[in-house]
């Protein structure tokens, strides 16, 4: 077997593997689910070492024929877009069991989804096959909302409905543009075709990028030539696309979902949700946004950058306004995932590497921060900033590693973030001057409001409330540090990301020249 | 430019290869961030805490750097020394892709070797001090982390070659301040100046972060070699044609990089309007105070406007001197009216930072950096002396003090002498470099306009209340009666660890000028004689605004000369551009010579060699007057600092209400805090709460609605569904068990019934069929 299918798949079987243990043997049921989930990891950095940095197209190909009858195909591959997304999908999958070690309701069950919605993700970060591509974007879908909807707090209930039908909604517009780019290809006469053989598989990205690439699909091929309302085919098959995605990065105005799934999941799972799914989306954008319909991409060259820029402010500026510590934390989330609009839609090498290197970055600072929410939260059982005080009189440990992970967050240079902002800034100045020259206005009110909840939680006379406030312990170490270390590591020594995408980056570029 | 792949591929290919200024240059970081990341980790496991490992580190910089001191300075005595690394491509691509190259390597001229040697020195004396300061602190190993990563940050800053990496260190010594002014993390006030100083500074710092864009995108690279080529070649890549700014030529945007720069500098260096920061920063340690918030990291600004002075357009250095006579002004006023000993000397810190920025603005390269060196020296020991001072009566207000000369002998004189030094009292170093900064000003007022004399003004009153604050201070902590008996009757010496610092910086207070000459010739300061003034932006051939642009044009004969010497003594650099500053002297002569031709301008040169001819007698026709301006300046300061607190023949009270509401303004603070704190601040928490709202009921609104619509619509649809559908499906049911209750009503069973239903229905038959 491949070894992307091995990675995809392994959870799966880890999955029917915990059938077998019975429920109320929980520490068997945790170790089984980390051992499990430390085979993908293993892979993936094996699949990261492997890798061919000067390639700019596809590795680790396989295409197998899957639905014969509608040309569906079982096609994999990666490339410096979607290598690092994998590995970090490896990393945090590892960590979540862990993270998760303290869940008692259910256990078996928990792990069980957790591990399908492991496959779920790898699955839509490696296939080539939009078909494929869709089914396993469902396949992610449901075991969130369990996961939500089940082990969730209060309002675990709406959480979950809400984010399900929001993302169910942006799927349906996908699901749309997948079936109208099908019925373009399947009308062309394969006997006329100049290139018969890219009309085998109507589902394929590469084979319909050059379908569109070379204007054989321009929405001719559809009644009313594919003009709908004004707009002309390609227009709306990028919208649906992008509002599917943009759901999930998710963009201002289309965010409530996040803060109320964010702070109604287990610590784990807003993980898992900030560190990896939010990426599902912007990973979108730029595979088949940018990366199939590069000519529509630059009509919305504005649109983009001035969603991208309100969303940072916005983000910031309510971030700034919650008086609960995970929400805030949330809406952080939503102003950092700004700079990936706003870098993608500056279509230079710089904006591109910071929008990719970004989803690589937050992953790692928003999942260390959703981490150190939780700590908090397990032990006192409320996230009201206001609540706390002077917790680093009790808890240097987790003051230290706080402080880490905010300064990462705020973009501190030494740290991962500053790298891809910096870089954002930098490709997006030269396209977008006055957008770009605002989007610095985040960064000044991210730093206050981060800082100024360090103040309020951790710094000043201490909470009598917490005089026994146990610090971090072992396992929270253990969860914590590989996250803060990535955000030092790559602050520090940055092309060892940027190497491994640099190629890919440079032919999606071309494509904008 | 040859580049060399990563580090790793430098060690790999021998970094025994590596020149020993290149492992000087990484170890000056290297060494104390070691020191910090193990004392972070194990410090407190570490005997007495670990400030040995602390101490060794910056006595080992400290050698390192007085090495290379008397290698380079004294040595080679060169003043276009130039050593760069990345001219022998060894450098590190930090990130490199497409077109955007950030690599760093190491580079040194003597204002990097002076200033190392600077900072290494006063940082050393401070780790020491602090060993007496900090005993006993139950985090006493955590603040000896904190102050060696600091030391790293700093040193990284000074040896960098990139104007990114400076601004990454920038950064890095912006975070050690942060760390350092809330140490005391569990009382009430020093998170929140720690906070306050890093948000205030992360204003200054994402300017420059803008200017420093637009300088890449002007530049293609952040190096200073390659920044300065292009200034001097005067060619810069033109802007995409639909940008905002595509319309503006090359000096417009070069000014507005520049000013953008020096924005990071204002916050960095407290200059007025982003100096709010600095008094509330005494929340810190003492030794914190003296190493960052007196001689080093608030000195940073200055260092890089000296750094990046090529870069800046006389319009920019415009600027930056009316922002530093400014804050020169305005921080001195506000130290005459403290109690604070500690705010006093912040206060003095910040107007003394406007005079090195104003210095730079006006011209005075030299002048500016060498008061940079000489001020880090004695405001080190006077803030260690307040310390010293507050160790020993536990109190920071002036008001409690008195009479402490005869029980501190060592930090009264120590004091004093640094007191003269800052003074600028002839014979001290503070003398050599603030005399050239007056007279500098007064050259630049003499060749301009009216507005040119404000520096000079600003200049003048600013020396005079230096003095004046200064001996207020000595006189009322030291000089007079005890205030308080019981603090009095407490107070000590401090110990030898804190002593002995306090000496060694009081030797530089008096030494670092180089003479004791009162009279000197300027030129053969050693400073002056070291670091030569680089050719400026306005040298680059870029239209030349004769009026304003005299300073600038002073050094472009300096740097010939520089060039020449340069070229002859230093066979390293030159070759490939990486003489900098000072390799553009020649091609710029050139250069002027085409422009002058092509702008028609039939003697741009003779009218430039004019202009810098006016400038130079200018300069030394300053000279004298300045000195007597100054000395002037200091005899009033010090007569009335006598007269009100020493001899107490006028009541401070009586002026205070003479000068009644400007006296108020000034003991405010000008306001400056409470004006941020409703008109920023306040604002920016309405906008979010604002923004919050309109989230929740709005956007979530929305959202709800829909979910409310949609289940509305649902309800609607069950109705019809329940009672048209399914109503219509049981009306049919009900219409046919009505009908058949009627119709069973017949349906008895009974045969008499049925027959006589029969008999009825033929009955009715007939009738129907006799009627027709």
């Amino acid at each position: 077997m491949d070894i992307l299918s091995l990675i995809i798949f392994t959870p799966l079987l880890g999955m029917l593997a915990l059938l077998l243990v019975p429920s109320d043997k929980k520490d068997a049921i945790r170790t089984v689910t980390a051992t499990v989930a430390a085979i993908p990891l293993i892979l993936a950095t094996k699949l990261w070492i492997d890798f061919d940095p000067t390639v700019a197209g596809y590795q680790f190909t396989v295409v197998n024929d899957w639905i014969e009858a509608l040309g569906v195909q079982y096609h994999l591959g990666v490339d410096g877009l979607s290598i690092p997304l994998v590995w970090l999908t490896g990393l945090l999958m590892f960590l979540a069991p862990f993270a998760a070690w303290n869940v008692d309701k259910g256990t078996k069950g928990f792990m069980m989804l957790v591990l399908l919605l492991e496959t779920g993700i790898f699955g839509v970060f490696c296939s080539l096959d939009l078909f494929l591509f869709y089914v396993f974007w469902e396949v992610m879908l449901l075991p969130m909302y369990f996961l939500i909807g089940i082990w969730g707090g209060t309002r675990r209930e709406y959480a979950a409905i809400k984010f399900f039908l929001y993302t169910l909604a942006g799927s349906v517009l996908m699901l749309l543009a997948i079936i109208a780019l099908y019925l373009s290809v399947t009308s062309f006469d394969l006997a006329t075709f100049a290139n018969p053989e890219l009309l085998s598989a109507p589902f394929s990205i590469p084979a319909l990028t050059e379908l569109v690439a070379n204007g054989s699909i321009d929405g001719t091929q559809l009644a009313n030539d594919g003009v709908l309302f004004g707009w002309p085919f390609m227009k709306w098959i990028f919208v649906f696309f992008f509002i599917g995605f943009a759901i999930k990065i998710p963009i201002v105005p289309l965010h409530t979902w996040l803060p109320d799934a964010h702070v109604e999941a287990p610590t784990s799972i807003s993980m898992v949700l900030a560190g990896i799914l939010l990426k599902l989306g912007c990973y979108g954008v730029l595979r088949i946004n940018l990366g199939m319909f590069p000519d529509v991409a630059m009509d919305f060259a504005t649109i983009g950058a001035v969603i991208g820029l309100v969303s940072i402010l916005y983000g910031a500026f309510v971030a700034m306004a919650q008086t609960d510590f995970k929400r805030m934390v949330a809406y952080s989330s939503v102003s950092h995932m700004g700079y990936v609009l706003l870098g993608a839609s500056a279509f230079t090498h710089a904006g591109l590497q910071g929008a990719a290197m970004q989803m690589f970055t937050h992953g790692t600072s928003s999942a260390l921060l959703f981490l150190i929410v939780g700590v908090a939260y397990d032990r006192a059982h409320h996230r009201e900033i206001e609540g706390f005080g002077g917790l680093a009189s009790v808890a240097p440990k987790y003051t230290g590693i706080t402080t880490l992970g905010f300064f990462a967050a705020l973009g501190l240079p030494g740290m991962s973030g500053f790298v891809s902002e910096a870089l954002v800034l930098i490709g997006a100045w030269g396209v977008h001057p006055v957008l770009t020259s605002l989007a610095v206005l985040g960064i000044v009110v991210t730093a206050a409001f981060l800082l100024w909840t360090l103040q309020r939680v951790f710094l000043g006379p201490l909470n009598e409330k917490y005089k026994s406030f146990p610090d971090v312990t072992g396992r929270e170490i253990f969860v914590m540090a590989p996250l803060a270390f990535l955000c030092v590591l790559l602050g520090v020594a940055p092309m060892l990301l940027l190497g491994h995408m640099d190629a890919t980056i440079e032919a999606l570029r071309q494509l904008f020249v | 430019m040859e580049l060399v792949g990563d580090a790793a591929a430098v060690v790999a290919e021998g970094a025994g290869d590596w020149p020993a200024y290149l492992w000087l240059g990484i170890l000056f970081f290297g060494i104390p961030l070691l020191s910090a990341i193990t004392l972070i980790f194990w410090g407190k496991r570490i005997p007495k805490g670990g400030d040995w490992i602390a101490q060794t580190a910056i006595v080992s910089c400290a050698g390192m750097a007085i090495w290379m001191f008397f290698d380079v300075i004294v040595g080679q005595h060169d003043p276009g020394f130039v050593w760069s690394s990345a001219a022998q491509g060894l450098e590190w691509a930090w990130v490199k892709i497409g077109n955007v190259d950030l690599s760093v390597g190491i580079f040194y001229d003597n204002l990097t070797v002076i200033m190392l040697t600077m900072v290494t020195i006063v940082a050393s004396c401070i780790f020491f001090f602090s060993a007496g300061y900090m005993h006993g602190d139950r985090d006493y190993s955590r603040f000896f982390a904190y102050l060696s990563y600091f030391c790293f940050a700093m040193l990284g800053l000074v040896v960098v070659d990139s104007l990114f990496f400076l601004f990454i260190f920038w950064e890095l010594v912006g975070v050690g301040s942060y760390l350092l002014i809330g140490f005391f993390y569990d009382q009430e006030e020093p998170p929140k100046a720690s906070m306050k100083a890093f948000m205030v500074n992360r204003v200054g710092d994402v300017l420059f972060l803008l200017g420093m864009i637009l300088c890449w995108n002007l530049v293609g690279s952040l190096q200073y070699s390659d920044i300065f080529a292009a200034v001097s070649a005067g060619e810069f890549a033109a802007l995409s044609p639909d940008h905002v700014l595509a319309g503006w030529d090359n000096h417009a945007l070069l000014t507005l990089s520049g000013i953008l720069i020096f924005c990071g500098a204002i916050s960095k260096s407290a200059q007025i309007p982003l100096h709010t920061w600095l008094p509330d920063a005494m929340a810190g340690p003492t030794p914190v105070s003296a190493l960052i918030h007196a001689a080093t990291m608030v000195a940073a600004g200055v260092f890089m406007v000296g750094r990046m002075y090529p870069y800046f357009t006389p319009e920019a250095l415009g600027f930056i001197a009316g922002i530093g006579a400014i804050t020169a002004l305005i921080g001195a006023t506000i130290g005459l009216v403290m109690w604070d000993i500690k705010k006093v000397l912040a206060y003095s810190t910040m107007s003394q930072l406007g005079y090195m920025m104003l210095g730079l603005g006006v011209g005075g390269y030299v002048a500016g950096l060498f008061h940079l060196i000489t001020h880090a020296c004695f405001k080190a020991c006077l803030f260690l002396g307040s310390g010293s001072v507050i160790h020993a009566v536990h109190s920071q207000d002036m008001r409690d003090m008195g009479g402490l000369r005869k029980k501190m002998p060592v930090t009264y004189w120590t004091f004093l002498i640094s007191t003269l030094a800052l003074a600028g009292v002839p014979m001290f170093a503070g003398y050599y470099s603030k005399d050239q900064i007056i007279a500098t000003a007064m050259a630049w007022g003499l060749t301009g306009g009216a507005a040119n004399w404000i520096p000079l003004l600003f200049g003048v009153v600013g020396a005079f209340m230096t003095t004046f604050y200064m001996f207020r201070l000595v006189f009322l902590t030291f000089h007079g009666k005890p205030a308080d008996q019981h603090r009095y009757d407490h107070a000590h010496e401090s110990p030898p660890i804190m002593a002995i610092p306090l000496i060694v910086l009081a030797g530089l207070a008096i030494f670092a000028g180089g003479t004791i000459n009162p009279l000197p010739n300027v030129e053969t300061l050693w400073f002056n004689e070291l670091v030569p003034q680089p050719a400026s932006a306005a040298a680059a051939g870029l239209e030349l605004d004769l009026e304003i642009h005299r300073p600038i044009l002073h050094d472009d004969l300096a740097g010939d000369e520089v060039a020449d010497a340069h070229g002859a003594a230093d066979p390293h650099a030159g070759d490939d551009g990486h003489g900098t500053e000072v390799a553009g002297g020649d091609e710029h002569a050139a250069e002027t010579g085409e422009l002058a031709a092509a702008a028609g301008a039939e003697s741009h040169g003779t009218e430039h060699a004019e202009v810098h001819t006016k400038w130079t007698n200018a300069l030394h026709a300053s000279h004298y007057p300045a000195l007597g301006l100054s000395l002037l300046a200091i005899g009033l300061g010090f007569y009335l600092a006598r007269r009100m607190y020493l001899v107490k023949l006028t009541d401070p009270a009586v002026m205070a209400a003479r000068f009644g509401p400007m006296h108020s303004i000034v003991s405010n603070k000008y306001y400056f805090d409470e004006i941020y704190a409703t008109g920023v601040v306040g604002s920016l928490h309405k906008l979010n709460h604002g923004l919050a709202r309109f989230d929740k009921s709005v956007i979530d609104g929305a959202v709800n609605s829909v979910g409310l619509l949609t289940r509305f619509l649902a309800f609607l649809s069950g109705l019809f569904d329940k009672y048209v559908v399914d109503g219509l499906v049981n009306f049919w049911r009900w219409f046919v068990r009505t009908l058949s209750g009627v119709l069973r009503l017949v349906q008895t069973g009974n045969v008499r019934d049925y027959l006589m239903w029969t008999v009825v229905g033929a009955i009715i038959l007939a009738f129907i069929m006799s009627a027709d």
